[in-house]
This record gives structure tokens, C-alpha cells and sequence, in this order.
């Protein structure tokens, strides 16, 4: 069978989830082969964790050469992997970074890309989900190698050990492709709660919070939720763009959506649609929001979201 | 120095979106109007022009499209671009991401063609297809960097400085131009057009180039050329209607409690 290539989205060598469910895509495609770009000294750890969840081959690149510059040097080997490998398949995580290299690598290799996959079937075929998710789209890349960027939360992670054999490699970087580089870099800073983008469980704040999020939170924590936010909260101030569903915000599509104080604007549809199930709390039963929920409270959610805590509380007791 | 501002005529995200029956987005059917998303992108543009003050600085509007696909450049122009570039071909229709993006390539090496184009704008994504995928695939043909999703832009001589949320972490971003810029939401509201601008838009030159102008084949691009095909389009299945109970007293969050019991997810 063909190797069919997983980019490895990690953090200074923490391999994130979607890379994981990736891998159990790859494997439906073909050989499973990670492809590990950053700091030498980190990469075991990161292989350990990719064998684990069935990578039989990890390449491993050093990136001290070409760390802090923006997405081109990784499609620059990512090409040349290509070149190597003939691969039946590139796979990327469909964020912000994923789909640029995929962009970039789709020229390099005069391939097809797909973005915004929700899953890819064994013969190559990706289902997207497009217009505010009120589409399904099927499609398949017909020419060169497909590069199909996935979305978080689109396949369950599989463990099973994969022989995740090494190979070290020695790349080349164009000067060309070092134009952008990042000068200063803040990491997000941990609330302890999982990724809005890889979370499970979504608890999100609007306009009808009034700038209060407490509840939200309190909620959130007690299903072990990320928590999230209309564009409107966010233009208002009260949490950081880093939170916002939508359109121009993160997409996500997690077990549950629990939306409270939101109206429910296409722009946000946007961003949950795709959602498994979907709750809401408003104070408005006119919001439009209520066309999309399997469970939805007409109430304030000052008083339903910490009593629902409580309750959640209590039952896992 | 030379800016170019990609602008897309979307369909209203606001209307009823559909699928024609070869799987191409309807843009007949439906009422469109420029990306609200490249809307930030010029605006970004004037920004740029307004702090350069002094320098002559030359802002072109540039889309591929059909005949409607104007009013994306018309109202750019309004809001105070110099200059509009329409390519339109027929054997551009169905055309995907990578046909598009030649097409802009070659478009701005055109327009670039006496005085190289220093700064090419794109919005973070189109409202349509929402790929976000075209500014790299541009700034890759072009061979220049891109820097993308920019919160803040900020500009001095041949150096730009970006602010982002990136996927992990806030970053700034620093390239030298030439370079493929694009702009996120939060990087400021887009002005309206003033009286002012609406009529001095009318004056405005529009040039049109066909494929051949760009000296792109028509095999390269359309539906034909696709390096992806759809193989089928369907409406989503409305969500069956859920219950919605009315909170008295605590007797929402208590039905809400039970549901999610349901559900297995407490």
C-alpha cells in the first residue's frame, strides 16, 4: 500500500489531537507516514505518541534552519516528500497553517486540494460541508497527489501500535521561501480548559450574557467544555477574538453545542452548524437559533446555566 | 508604490445560497455583492495610503468573473480605490482554486508589468467558498511571502509589521516587500462609501482583460481544468424541529439536565 502523509501539528514537539485523528484517516487511505517538521531534541517524545496512534513511519526534519518562518519552508518539504515518497495522499489539520502549506504544496506539485474536509472515505472521496453548513459537498482531487486539509473532531483517534520506523531528513529551504518570519510570539494563555477547535463539549456566550461570562464558565467547567462566543460578545469586548464561533472565527463541530444568550446569525451558523447536537438557552424564543437545536430553554440564562451546573454537578455526584 | 486589492463578487450570505445542477454555485439566482470579507481588505488599503501620506501610492481593484462581477470593483472604487482591473472570460466559469489563482498571478504580474506591484491585499477568506486557500497559492506563483490573517497592519519604507491570533499563540509577523497580504475582520470597520465617492467612482478607469490579454490558456482554467471534482451537492436535512421548553422556576434547567442525561453527555 501506498504511504499516505500526515503533517504533524504539535507545540514544541506536544502532538496535537487532530494530527492523531488524522492518522486514523491516513489508515483507511493507506501506510500511515507522520511527518515531523521541529526541534530535533523534541521529536522523540512526538514519535512515541504518533507510533502509538499508528504511524509506521515518522519522518523527522530538523527545522532549526527555518523555525519562525511562516508556512512556506514546510511545503517546501513537504514537497520534496512527495517527490520521495509518491504518496497516495497528503493530509493536513484544516486550520489557518494546514491549509496554507496544503495551498502552497497544491502549486509546488500541480496537485488538486480540498479544504474543510469533515471525512474522507477509502477511495479518496472528502465530504465537506460548505454555505454555513447547509450543504454537503462530495469530491475527490483528480490530478496529481490529493492534499486534503481535515477538520478537527472528523474522525476519532485510533490506538494501535503502528511500527513507527524513523527516518531522519535532511532537507533543503529556498532563501525564497523565508520571507515571512515571525519576530514575537505569545502563547495563548492556558485556561485550563481543552481547545474551543478540539473540544468536545462547547459552551458558548453572546449578547445575552451582558458582558457576564461567569455562568458560561461555570457551566463549561462542569461538563469538562471549552468555552466559546458570538461575534457580538467579542466586538463587545468582554472575551478575546481567540473565542469567537463563526464565519470569521473558529469552526467547530463538537458533540455538543450548548449556545446561551446567542441569536443564532448565519455568521455564526457558520462556525456550529455542523455541530452533533445542538442546545440553547435564550431569552427570545423568536431567535432563530431555536431552529437548530435538538433541546432549547426559553429563559435567562443568568439562572438556568448555574442551576444546569449544579445539576450536572450533582448527577456526576 | 503599486497596491492591488483582490475583490470577489460572492452570492449574499444572507440569502438563500444554492448548487446549480452541475454542482457550481448559483450566482444567477441569487442577489451578490462584494465579499463583505475583501470589504477589509481595501479598507486596509486606504489605511495604508492615509498614514504613507505623501508618497504616491496607487490603489487597483482587481476581480475575475462574470459581467456582475464589476459591482465587487464598483464598490471598492467607491470606497476610494483608483483603479479597476476586470478579468472576464468565459472559459474562466467552474474554474477552482488553483485556476483562480493563476489567473490573479498572472493578472498582477500585468498589472505590474511598468511598475511592480509592491503589496498584494486579499481578505481572509471569500464568504462563498471560504477555503482562505487562494492568497497562498497567489503569493506561491508570484514567488513572494505571504503574511496572513493580519489583525494589525503596519507599514515603514519596505518593512511590514502584522499582529495575528495564530492557531497557538498571538504573533507578529515581519516580511519586507514585496508581499501577499491578508486581513482578518478585526483589523478595523470598513468605511461606506460618501456621496462624494459614489460619483467619483463613475470616473474611475476600469480595464478588462480576457485570458488571452494574460497570455493564460483557456485549457488551463474552467471546470475542464479542475484539479478536483464535485461529485454531488446536497442540501443539508433541515433539523428536526427540538423540544424548547419555557423556564419557570428552575424547571428549565432541570428538563436541560435531563436531556443532556439522555444524551450521555452527564
Amino acid at each position: 500500500m501506498s504511504e499516505v502523509l500526515v503533517l504533524v501539528d504539535h507545540v514544541d514537539g506536544a502532538v496535537r489531537k487532530p494530527t492523531f485523528e488524522l492518522l486514523a484517516i491516513a489508515k483507511k487511505l493507506g501506510t500511515p507516514s507522520a511527518v515531523f517538521i521541529g526541534d530535533a531534541g523534541s521529536a522523540s517524545g512526538a514519535v512515541e505518541s504518533l507510533k502509538k496512534y499508528g504511524a509506521e513511519k515518522v519522518y523527522t526534519v530538523d527545522d532549526s534552519e527555518v523555525k519562525g518562518y511562516l508556512v512556506a519552508p514546510k511545503a517546501e518539504v513537504l514537497a520534496q516528500l512527495v517527490e520521495k515518497t509518491s504518496p497516495a495522499a497528503v493530509l493536513l489539520v484544516s486550520g489557518g497553517e494546514g491549509k496554507e502549506i496544503g495551498a502552497r504544496l497544491a502549486v509546488k506539485t500541480g496537485s488538486g486540494l480540498i479544504t474543510d474536509a469533515v471525512d474522507v472515505a477509502e477511495d479518496g472521496t472528502a465530504t465537506q460541508s460548505v454555505f454555513a453548513g447547509n450543504y454537503t459537498l462530495t469530491g475527490k482531487v483528480t490530478k496529481g497527489t490529493p492534499i486534503i486539509a481535515v477538520k478537527p473532531n472528523s474522525a476519532s483517534p485510533e490506538e494501535g501500535e503502528g511500527a513507527g520506523t524513523v527516518e531522519e531528513l535532511a532537507v533543503s529551504v529556498s532563501d525564497g521561501a523565508k520571507g515571512a518570519q515571525i519576530v514575537a510570539a505569545q502563547p495563548r494563555q492556558s485556561t485550563g480548559r481543552p481547545d474551543l477547535t478540539e473540544a468536545a463539549i462547547v459552551v458558548s456566550g453572546g449578547r445575552g450574557t451582558g458582558g457576564d461570562f461567569a455562568p458560561v464558565e461555570k457551566l463549561a467547567d462542569a461538563l469538562g467544555a471549552a468555552v466559546g462566543a458570538s461575534r457580538a460578545a467579542v466586538d463587545s469586548g468582554w472575551v478575546p477574538h481567540t473565542f469567537q464561533v463563526g464565519q470569521t472565527g473558529k469552526t467547530v463541530s463538537p458533540q455538543l453545542y450548548v449556545a446561551n444568550g446567542i441569536s443564532g446569525a448565519i455568521q455564526h451558523r457558520a462556525g456550529m452548524q455542523t455541530s452533533k447536537t445542538i442546545v440553547a438557552v435564550n431569552k427570545d424564543e423568536e431567535a432563530p437559533i431555536f431552529e437548530l437545536v435538538d433541546f432549547g430553554v426559553v429563559g435567562d440564562l443568568h439562572s438556568v446555566l448555574p442551576a444546569l451546573a449544579d445539576a450536572v454537578e450533582a448527577r456526576k455526584g | 508604490m503599486n497596491i492591488v486589492v483582490c475583490v470577489k463578487h460572492v452570492p449574499d450570505a444572507t440569502a438563500d445560497r444554492k448548487f446549480e445542477s452541475d454542482n457550481t454555485v448559483d450566482r444567477v439566482g441569487v442577489d451578490g455583492l462584494l465579499s463583505e470579507l475583501d470589504e477589509y481588505a481595501v479598507e486596509q488599503a486606504l489605511q495604508l495610503r492615509e498614514k504613507r501620506e505623501g508618497e504616491e501610492i496607487e490603489i487597483t481593484a482587481l476581480t475575475v468573473g462574470p459581467e456582475k462581477a464589476l459591482d465587487a470593483v464598483r464598490k471598492a472604487l467607491q470606497m476610494g480605490a483608483d483603479k479597476g482591473a476586470h478579468v472576464s472570460d468565459e472559459a474562466i466559469a467552474g474554474s477552482d482554486y488553483l485556476a483562480t489563482s493563476l489567473v490573479l498571478a498572472k493578472a498582477i504580474e500585468k498589472l505590474g508589468a511598468e511598475k511592480p506591484v509592491d503589496i498584494v491585499f486579499f481578505g481572509m477568506a471569500s464568504t462563498d467558498a471560504s477555503g482562505g486557500v487562494v492568497p497562498a497559492m497567489v503569493a506561491e506563483r508570484l514567488g513572494l511571502p505571504q503574511v496572513t490573517l493580519a489583525s494589525v497592519v503596519e507599514t515603514q519604507g519596505d518593512q511590514v509589521r502584522i499582529k495575528r491570533d495564530g492557531d497557538t499563540a498571538t504573533e507578529v509577523i515581519g516580511a519586507t516587500l514585496p508581499i501577499v497580504l491578508s486581513v482578518t475582520d478585526q483589523s478595523g470597520e470598513a468605511r461606506y462609501p460618501s456621496f462624494k465617492g459614489i460619483m467619483a467612482a463613475k470616473k474611475k478607469p476600469v480595464e478588462t482583460y480576457s485570458l488571452a490579454d494574460l497570455g493564460v490558456e483557456a485549457s488551463e482554467v474552467g471546470a475542464g481544468a479542475a484539479y478536483t471534482e464535485v461529485a454531488d451537492t446536497t442540501a443539508r436535512p433541515p433539523r428536526t424541529a427540538g423540544e424548547i421548553v419555557t423556564d419557570e422556576d428552575g424547571s428549565g434547567a432541570e428538563a436541560l439536565a435531563g436531556f443532556l442525561a439522555s444524551k450521555k453527555f452527564i
